[in-house]
């Protein structure tokens, strides 16, 4: 169980040597994955973003995440005391499972985004045939 | 700033920023390390100044009910408690992450000024509460005017 004390705000690895074209900082969202009966699970903390603000990309077997967070300050709020960084939310995972496309659900509720990724018809098994020849 | 140009097609500055934005990264997190040992400052939080009479407190708390959430504020004192709880795994799941905070947290603030507690507005918005603290009235400067 996580103690709370310890929850900071992690900024993103860099793994990719391009570069975004927004100058915001890029955090990554603590995540919560579990497989319930023939689904994958997966929670991600996303404060500030809203369910139009958040993309999410499924490319072969890499699950990209990224939100958009967007404050509702006025402009001439001005920072005096600052704990956590604002900026956007982006990570990824490579799935172990094939993930039939067609079933994934995605919600975004209270800064939170839920996604369910059913597996596919358990990877059936194939029969190649070989031709002679 | 540095000017960077590309020299037969391969860009050395590039290069060299890349390593020197990855030793800050490492740098950052190391730091990090040694400073983030302040058990209990949670949730973290932004203060903002807007004008001269008024406050906005910001916490980033996704996923909590505005139910869960209780703020009090006596004087320059603003106190913020609540919990959050977890999606506990149940029969038949199993986790491949938990990363995700779950639980009780408080925290108390002493505050510049002491504020006019009925006119605090608190609004919680895509798992963001901002809390607006306006000076007291008693508080604000008062030009006397000479007869």
């Amino acid at each position: 169980m996580a103690d709370t004390g310890e929850i900071k705000k992690k900024e993103s690895e860099i793994t990719q040597k391009a570069e975004r074209t927004r100058s915001a900082r890029v955090y990554t969202p603590y995540v919560d994955i579990f497989e319930k009966g023939n689904d994958i699970i997966m929670y991600a903390d996303m404060p500030g973003v809203d369910e139009k603000a958040v993309e999410i990309t499924l490319e072969k077997r890499v699950l990209s995440l990224y939100g958009k967070a967007d404050y509702e300050l006025s402009g001439d709020c001005e920072l005096c005391g600052g704990e956590y960084g604002v900026g956007d939310y982006s990570r990824s995972f490579t799935l172990s499972d094939e993930i039939n496309r067609d079933g994934i659900q995605a919600s975004l509720t209270g800064g939170v985004l839920k996604l369910t990724l059913p597996k596919a018809e358990a990877a059936k098994a194939k029969k190649i045939a070989v031709s002679a020849g | 700033m540095f000017i960077t140009r590309d020299y037969n097609g391969f860009n050395l500055w590039s290069d060299v920023e890349d390593r020197f934005r990855h030793l800050q990264h490492e740098m950052n997190r190391i730091s990090d390390k040694f400073t983030s040992h302040s058990p209990k400052k949670f949730p973290k939080v932004n203060a903002w100044a807007e004008g001269e009479d008024e406050l906005v407190f910001t916490a980033e708390l996704p996923g909590v009910n505005s139910d869960d959430v209780e703020i009090t504020v006596t004087g320059n004192h603003l106190t913020l408690s609540g919990s959050r709880e977890g999606e506990n795994g149940k029969d038949g799941e199993s986790y491949h992450r938990r990363e995700r905070w779950n639980g009780e947290f408080s925290r108390s603030f002493n505050l510049p000024f002491n504020v006019d507690s009925d006119k605090v507005n608190a609004k919680f918005s895509k798992g963001v509460l901002y809390i607006t603290l306006p000076k007291a009235e008693s508080e604000k400067p008062k030009k006397i005017s000479l007869n």
